[in-house]
């Protein structure tokens, strides 16, 4: 019979022992998992990203419930182990459940600290550890309000942050003079500060929090100086620690952590423990570099091989997007330690190498940390920096006076220069995969050695990395560059202009490192579409990097005319709108008029100087401009409906109407059309529309994701609603996610296919107050952008695209 | 046409012409297109596309460069031509920009075969 193995605890040290383990010794053992958590493993160090919206759950999971059966594994989500009887060899579940092992492995984490204090176990009070704290914070944040954090740690500051992100006005209150301090010196902890209350997150420093208040639900925070701070949500983020209990129960030895050795075996030889809940040498970690390390070594003795945990320095980052820094090492002031220092006030650039006995000894950078990854390897090997110490600050390139070409520059580092941190993968163990394994993307990279599968801060390394061993064969695979005037690509922009509040175009291009000083005319208009849609309002609308068309409102056509076609609500006219129609065709002698496939009626071959006297005629009759040129809505196509038709289950013609009225006027990522037909006849083919709606008896079945162009693609079923009222909204709602996520050019189904419908079906359908706010969102742009271009124009606005500059008789003034 | 004295024609002051932007001038038998770059330069370049004659003045002005608004060919402004795998050439005009601002067309640079 197989040994038997159990594991209590299921989360990023239990991933990596099994990993392992499959890989040394598949088959070996009859695995058993306990998870208290009602779910399978996810790489808990991205919570944050969850939290503040830029990740959804389903991208951090890292081996599903399902993982666990593939490989042969019996695995009981959802279940605390609660006793250990070493005598018996077995676990026990509070529900009764005993099972018995032949070697154990405990796994469960630590616990965060809760303070002592009144208040403390109030409803709204929570603290930061799994996926249900991140549930409960985003529950709360949904109505706004005010959160309180304790605690101005790593932790701390990630939630701060996170949930500043979803609309909260987020305090800190921390105990020491500056935020981080054990990882930052004063200086960088001075600039981290600085960047969160850029981002209106207020930080209280040397605040001693003394009660929580409240009675059935907490109201605030009182420090023991008397000063108080109202709260809706209090997150408590101020430490952890290892969760021994189980064990200590067992008597098995512990300190503060579970007591192990170097073969990470506790004091009973069939019991291993690993990762937060250990003490190794005295020390407890809470980084997850070295607990994979641990996690390693457990997986391989299990799997009979000699191996002893040794322990490495560390570096912490902040997973806060669009704050750099970094530390490692120790930088506590000391006599024999000299400092070496490099500020850049313009740049806010902050860094700092302590060095002893010509060896660095800690490093702390703020702004820019490319270097982190050197700095950390001279700490390690101890490498004696005598002959490099003038430059040493400036970093590795500068340093070794290498080439300043990033891919020179990763080129050129040691075959055991650490890559990723996180998994304790160098460079040479990376390069020797690609090549062996003929690796040619990032993901594959991530699968076969880990490197950049955790935090993700050593992406770009990675990928530079890539291209240095691949040359050509990479560069095809990475992210598409928006254009040749950054490597970024459309994700990445939009991301950041969120993250640093980018509000202009030459912001977007300063702070990205453009490297064209104006951009060009593939990078401009959609820079300028990322701003108006992010910041409604508050990022002026550049008409200069606008396409000509939506310049002018117009569509210019093959001899520099323009054509002009005004809206027809849901393609329903009357005599009055025709009868406008027919005296402009005749006023300004245009020489074409035709019915387009869009039910509204299109005027071809007017010159520009003519459109706004156009448009003033047609504004007098009611008619508006039609959007024919923009990337915006475009037409609702209908059908007659209930009103007439003898198959009509509902108002389609009226629904879309409403849906115009509702919809006209908003900027998108590309173009959007709208169709909605009575009965599944489908007469105003629905099916293959941005956004369609079909009638039944029942209501309204709302599509998604349908074109007829350069491809034909036909749309899938979003959801069924029963009123006309629902349909709007959940229109609203899913135009603004896709106003929000859709890259620049992106035809809404190209959208949906890269998102994936099932995440837009859990926003927009599954859960309502995202919708609300959606929708909300979608309002007050609709407040700033909902204006009839052409009457403005009618008005003067841009006068001097309509007019020459000046109109000279040639030959005359030639003489 | 090289050694022409200029005949300087007024038409117009820097600013009527946005940053990044282009106006033009009409004269009976041609329009110039008269650009303003970001740095403040200004070119003035014959409005018509060597590809199929598209208004340049209406393309999105990048740098020293204008994307003409048809098919996206991209146009050096100083020299007029065409950059990248397109090859073509627009033809250019000189405007001298006065110490007040005030904009000059030189009439003898028009890229016209003859003047009568
Ligand atoms: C006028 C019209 C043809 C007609 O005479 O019926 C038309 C005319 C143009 N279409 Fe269209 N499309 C027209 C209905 C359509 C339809 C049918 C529909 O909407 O039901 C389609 C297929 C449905 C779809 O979009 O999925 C259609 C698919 C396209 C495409 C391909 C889009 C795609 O994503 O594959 C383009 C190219 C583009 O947008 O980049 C395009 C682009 C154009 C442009 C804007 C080409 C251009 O850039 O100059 C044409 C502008 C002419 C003008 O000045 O008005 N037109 N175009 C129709 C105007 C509808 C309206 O009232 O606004
Ligand atoms: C929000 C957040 C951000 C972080 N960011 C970083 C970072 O950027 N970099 C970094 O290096 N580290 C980071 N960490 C720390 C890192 O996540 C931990 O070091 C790592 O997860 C520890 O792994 P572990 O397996 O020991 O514990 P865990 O991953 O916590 O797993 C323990 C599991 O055991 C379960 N369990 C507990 N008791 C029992 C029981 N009796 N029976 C069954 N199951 C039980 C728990 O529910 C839990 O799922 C972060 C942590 C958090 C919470
Ligand atoms: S879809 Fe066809 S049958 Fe149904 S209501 Fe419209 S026109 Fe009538
Ligand atoms: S006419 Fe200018 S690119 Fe075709």
């Amino acid at each position: 019979m197989k040994e038997r193995l159990i594991v209590i605890g299921n989360g990023m040290a239990t991933g990596r022992v099994l990993e392992t383990l499959t890989e040394s010794a598949p088959g070996r053992y009859d695995v058993t998992v306990f998870g208290a958590e009602p779910r399978g493993n996810y790489n808990r160090i991205l919570l944050s990203p969850v939290l503040s919206g830029e990740k959804s759950f389903a991208e951090i999971v890292t081996h599903p419930a399902n993982w666990y059966a593939e490989h042969g594994f019996r695995f009981h989500a959802g279940r605390r182990v609660t006793a250990i009887d070493r005598d018996e060899r077995t676990v026990a579940c509070a529900d009764g459940l005993v099972a018995s092992y032949d070697r154990l492995v405990i796994a469960n984490g630590s616990l965060p600290i809760r303070l002592a204090i009144p208040g403390r176990d109030l409803p709204g009070v929570v603290t930061y550890r799994d996926l249900d704290d991140v549930e409960a914070m985003l529950a709360a944040s949904r109505h706004g309000g005010r959160a309180v954090v304790i605690g101005g740690g790593l932790l701390g500051l990630e939630a701060a942050a996170g949930l500043a992100a979803q609309g909260m006005a987020v305090t800190v209150l921390h105990l020491a003079p500056t935020l981080m301090e054990r990882q930052l010196d004063q200086a960088a902890g001075f600039l981290l500060q600085q960047e969160m209350e850029r981002r209106d997150i207020r930080i209280v420093t040397r605040a001693n929090t003394h009660e929580i208040t409240g009675v059935d639900h907490v109201t605030g925070v009182r420090l023991d100086d008397g000063r108080s701070f109202p709260a809706d949500l209090v997150v408590m983020a101020i430490g952890i620690r290892p969760n021994t209990e189980l064990a200590r129960d067992a008597a098995l030895e512990v300190n503060r952590g579970i007591v192990v050795d170097d073969g990470m075996a506790t004091s009973d030889p069939a019991i291993l423990a690993v990762g937060e809940c250990v003490e190794h040498r005295g020390i407890c970690h809470g980084l997850v570099a070295p607990i994979f390390e641990m996690a390693r070594v457990v997986g391989l003795r299990l799997a009979g091989e000699p191996a002893a945990y040794v322990p490495a320095q560390v570096s912490t980052k902040l997973k806060v997007t669009g704050v750099d820094l970094f530390s490692a090492g120790d930088f506590s002031d000391a006599s024999a330690r000299q400092e070496i220092l490099l500020r850049d006030a313009a740049r806010n650039i902050y860094r700092r190498v302590i060095v002893e006995d010509d060896r660095v000894v800690g490093a702390v950078l703020y702004g820019e940390t490319g270097d982190g990854g050197w700095y950390l390897d001279l700490i390690r090997n101890r490498t004696s920096v005598a002959a490099m110490r003038d430059t040493l600050i400036y970093g590795r390139v500068a340093a070794l006076n290498g080439p300043a070409d990033p891919l020179a520059a990763v080129a050129s580092l040691p075959d055991d220069a650490e890559i990723c941190g996180c998994n304790g993968v160098c460079k040479g163990r990376i390069v020797d995969t690609v090549r062996a394994q003929h690796l040619s993307s990032l993901e594959d990279v991530r699968a076969h050695t880990k490197a950049s599968a955790s935090c993700g801060s050593c992406t770009g390394l990675v990928e530079q990395l890539l291209s240095a061993t691949l040359g050509d064969a990479f560069q095809a695979k990475k992210t598409q560059p928006m254009c040749g005037c950054t490597d970024l690509g459309h994700g990445d922009v939009r991301r950041l202009i969120v993250a640093r509040e980018l509000k202009s175009i030459p912001a977007v291009m300063q702070a990205l490192d453009w490297r064209s000083s104006g951009g060009c005319a593939k990078c401009r208009p959609a820079i300028n579409y990322y701003l108006i849609a992010t910041w409604p309002g508050e990022a002026e609308d550049d008409s200069q990097s606008r396409f000509i068309n939506e310049r002018v409102h117009a569509n210019i056509q093959k001899d520099g005319t323009y054509s002009v076609v005004p809206r027809m609500w849901g393609g329903l006219t009357n005599a009055a709108e025709l009868r406008a129609i027919a005296d402009v065709v005749d006023k300004f002698a245009i020489p074409s008029v035709k019915v387009t496939g869009g039910q509204r009626i299109d005027l071809l071959g007017v010159d520009k100087e003519d459109l706004p006297a156009v448009w003033a005629d047609l504004n007098r009759a009611g008619l508006v401009s039609g959007h024919a040129y923009a990337k915006g809505l475009r037409t609702v196509k209908t059908c007659v409906g209930s009103e007439w038709c003898r198959f009509g289950t509902q108002d389609s013609t009226g629904l879309g109407v409403k849906l115009e009225k509702a919809l006209w006027g908003s900027w998108t990522p590309a173009k959007v059309k709208l169709g909605v037909s009575g009965c599944p006849r489908n007469c105003a083919e629905a099916t293959c529309k941005d956004f369609g709606v079909v009638c039944v008896e029942s209501g309204y079945d709302l599509h998604l994701g349908g074109a007829a162009g350069l491809e034909v693609k036909q749309t899938e079923l979003l959801c069924h609603v029963a009123t006309e009222a629902e349909a709007i909204e959940f229109a609203m709602a899913t135009i603004q996610l896709y106003r929000e996520q859709g890259y620049y050019l992106e035809r809404m189904h190209k959208w949906a296919k890269r998102v994936g419908m099932d995440t837009i079906r859990a926003q927009i359908v599954d859960d309502a107050p995202r919708r609300a706010a959606l929708v909300a969102r979608f309002q007050h742009s609709q407040t700033v952008f909902q204006r009839d271009p052409w009457a403005e124009r009618v008005a003067g606005h841009d006068a001097h695209e309509f007019r020459p500059l000046a109109t000279l008789p040639y030959l005359e003034a030639a003489e | 046409m090289n050694a022409k004295s200029p005949v300087l024609c007024r038409i117009g002051h820097v600013d009527d012409i946005p940053r990044e932007g282009a106006r033009i001038v009409r004269l009976d038998t041609i329009d110039i297109a008269v650009f303003r770059t970001r740095d403040g330069g200004i070119f003035a370049l014959e409005n018509r596309c060597p590809h199929r004659g598209g208004p340049l003045s209406e393309g999105i002005v990048h740098g020293n460069a204008v994307t003409c608004p048809l098919h996206n060919w991209v146009i050096d402004l100083a020299t007029g031509q065409a950059t990248g795998a397109d090859s073509g050439c627009v033809r250019t005009a000189r405007v001298e920009v006065g110490p007040d601002g005030v904009l000059a067309l030189d009439l003898a640079s028009l890229p016209l075969s003859a003047a009568a």
